[in-house]
């Protein structure tokens, strides 16, 4: 496997979707190309940083007001139709 | 180094008796359906509009529509599927108004397979998160995903952060699982790139790591 392929498989390794050989070759390639490898790493610990980073949390505040909100405005379409939309 | 685990909550056929019933006229079941979603539809539209007022207009106005479309909702897809659908849709007009001189739409233009190669390569700080507050960290997290295209951030977020799966990503963006697989790698391979200035280990050599 030549870097430009492990690249293309990187994603679906990720992902856990890779068919068990090309899996096999895949990680022998990480196994002596230390580029790929730390491509793969930092890939792999980038999604989880973003995973886990609680970025654009809902605050319960505001995510009550925005509810109440969004109820309001359904009962009114329901009431009135359409046009209130 | 395993597969990355995906967070998908809330078990399917609940949300089809929920659907079903609100599309009876319970608006208790729709509310719950609210609750179930809000706080993803809230992280999807900020990570498209990168404007917080924004993201709660896009949370209001996708429900919304929602609910006046529910009897078009065909039952065949996941509830959420087509929520999801119709908050980036709401999302990504919100961006269309505000930047009329920049095209902005899923199907960007996809360059050449080459640039994707990593550029750089060096190793990050073991737990480089880490060295960071976590108001720093937000910050950074924040400004990198910012500097990608619309299309491969929203692609990472449905995929990556709301862990929808790539079929699911492909149907709730209508575009091909192929193409979905191919923006990830790029958004991917970028984010990496970019927070690899704030995480790539020191070379001072000061024996501290």
């Amino acid at each position: 496997m030549k870097c430009s392929e492990f690249l293309h498989e990187l994603t679906n390794y990720l992902d856990g979707v890779l068919d068990e050989p090309t899996k096999a070759e895949l990680e022998n390639h990480l196994s002596w190309c230390h580029n790929c490898y730390v491509v793969c790493d930092t890939t792999k610990k980038t999604i989880e940083i973003y995973r886990d980073s609680q970025l654009y949390e809902l605050p319960d505040d505001l995510r009550t007001r925005l509810r109440s909100a969004i109820m309001t405005k359904c009962q009114q379409y329901k009431k009135r139709g359409p046009e209130t939309v | 180094m395993g597969a990355i685990q995906n967070k998908l909550e809330g078990p399917v056929t609940d949300e089809l008796t929920l659907v079903q019933a609100a599309k009876k006229g319970d608006d208790s079941a729709f509310e719950e359906l609210v609750r179930r979603y809000d706080r993803n539809v809230f992280r999807i539209a900020q990570h498209i509009t990168q404007n917080r007022e924004d993201a709660e207009d896009v949370v209001q106005e996708a429900f919304l529509k929602a609910y006046s479309n529910l009897a078009k909702f065909q039952e065949q897809s996941k509830f959420y599927t087509w929520l999801v659908r119709i908050a980036v849709n709401e999302a990504l007009m919100k961006l269309r108004r505000k930047k009329p001189e920049r095209t902005v739409s899923l199907d960007e233009d996809i360059k050449t397979e080459d640039d994707s190669l990593p550029r750089e390569i060096a190793d990050w700080s073991p737990n480089p998160e880490q060295q960071y507050t976590q108001a720093e960290l937000r910050e950074i997290l924040s400004k990198t995903i910012q500097g990608l295209p619309p299309g491969f951030r929203t692609v990472f977020v449905l995929r990556d952060v709301e862990g929808l799966s790539t079929e699911e990503t492909a149907a709730a963006l209508e575009l091909s699982v192929p193409a979905v697989k191919s923006r990830l790698l790029r958004a991917r391979l970028q984010l990496r790139e970019r927070l690899g200035r704030f995480f790539q280990k020191r070379e001072s050599g000061d024996g501290n790591q």
